[in-house]
């Protein structure tokens, strides 16, 4: 009698335990999908990326389709080439997408917005965005401004 | 041990102490190895080790929930109000998940399993050798170190990160309920924003990585001072109290150099 509530007790400990590791995995952190099953990449080269971080949302209309899976640069152009990882479920994309470095807010982290174009044919696996929008660096536009206000 | 007066004989003093130390740390790890072929009794004795569980990791729970709930909702104040001057307190959630996961749950889980169960293994074992159980023990062909104090050395070990999961999980509920009903955060972003910075390979694992590795030094401290405790009541208490002391600063020291391993991506 007394071993069976020792061993139940500890049975809920170990079942507690498990149970916030579960929750700690799933509800804190974002479990990373398995393989690349789930999804399919496209690349896309910008003049300049920003502060743009590998695993920063790659947004549609505001929705997360994907994340940004690795930055790179082309030596050949002196482009960065980014690659982006978008969920299977989003595989009707059109191939003149369109896609820019955009900013959260003022100062807040930078993502992928992409823009739907008009094309019947879908990207695919491996498919290259052909129409970019680098960073807006904002220091750069303060200084042209400053500068445009200067010449007058 | 006389060592003289005057400089030399603290000097001397100074060099016997030296060496006992050295010789200490010796002495433990030869007694990490002399238990290792005890590890069996987890599958022949496993009632001993669920027992020793019960002792060690159930009834330290209430302790660790309580911590964590406060430490949570301390972590919510206190990371809010310094958020709020920089209008970030949408990161709230992520502030207090990453604090928790990767260093306040196991280190602070790790403490208060040093000073509630740590002793208590030490006070155990010593007072064990003290009245000459375990010298008995080995008369009767039972040997003390895997009759005695390997279920122990194995509880505490499997204890540890899962209480610091615990730990971790509970803070970040606490302070979860004060961010949305006291601080009037969205309870949406709260998540979402938590979500999106916590790693589960390099932060949660890392903090499963440290509890694992403080619940092995933890035990092995705290087995190993009551087995080599001065068989007197005073010697007990000395045993005891170096539990407490030894294996806080063990923590404290492994968790600076596993820190620094894990935050340059090693």
């Amino acid at each position: 009698m007394q071993t069976r509530t020792v061993e139940f007790a500890v049975g809920l400990f170990v079942l507690a335990g498990l149970l916030a590791l579960a929750m700690l995995a799933l509800k804190v952190g974002n479990m990373p999908m398995f393989g690349s099953g789930q999804y399919y990449s496209v690349t896309a080269s910008f003049g300049n990326v920003g502060s743009l971080k590998e695993k920063a949302p790659v947004m549609l209309a505001g929705v997360r389709i994907g994340q940004v899976g690795h930055i790179g640069l082309n030596q050949q152009t002196f482009e960065a080439v980014v690659r982006l990882d978008i969920s299977k479920k989003y595989d009707n994309l059109p191939v003149d997408t369109s896609a820019s470095i955009l900013t959260q807010g003022l100062l807040g982290e930078q993502f992928v917005s992409l823009d739907p174009g008009g094309s019947q044919r879908y990207l695919k696996n491996g498919d290259k965005i052909r129409v970019t929008q680098s960073a807006i660096m904002l220091d750069k536009i303060i200084s042209q401004l400053l500068y445009s206000k200067a010449g007058h | 041990m006389d060592q003289g007066r005057g400089i030399v004989g603290h000097v001397r003093r100074l060099g016997r102490q030296t060496l006992d130390g050295v010789a200490r740390l010796g002495r433990a790890m030869l007694f990490l190895l002399r238990l290792t072929p005890g590890l069996p009794v987890l599958f022949t004795r496993f009632s001993l080790v669920i027992q020793q569980i019960y002792v060690s990791g159930v009834l330290t729970l209430i302790i660790v929930l309580v911590s964590g709930a406060f430490v949570g909702m301390i972590l919510a104040l206190q990371g809010y109000n310094t958020l709020v001057r920089y209008d970030a307190q949408s990161s709230l959630g992520l502030l207090v998940a990453l604090s928790l996961v990767r260093e306040l749950g196991p280190v602070l889980t790790a403490l208060l399993f040093a000073g509630r169960a740590g002793s208590a293994m030490t006070a155990e074992i010593g007072l064990m050798k003290a009245t000459e159980q375990l010298a008995g023990m080995e008369m009767m062909a039972v040997d003390p170190l895997k009759r005695v104090v390997m279920p122990r050395f194995l509880a505490g070990w499997v204890s540890v990160p899962l209480l610091a999961a615990i730990f971790s999980a509970v803070g970040i509920l606490a302070a979860y309920v004060v961010a949305v009903s006291d601080l009037g955060l969205d309870g949406g972003v709260f998540w979402s924003q938590m979500q999106s910075g916590v790693s589960v390979t390099n932060d949660i694992m890392g903090g499963v990585v440290k509890s694992v590795v403080f619940g092995l030094v933890i035990s092995w401290i705290a087995v190993f001072e009551g087995y080599d405790a001065r068989p007197t009541s005073e010697g007990v208490s000395l045993a005891t109290t170096r539990t407490v002391v030894s294996s806080s600063l063990a923590v404290l020291g492994l968790d600076f150099i596993m820190t620094a391993f894990m935050l340059r991506g090693l």
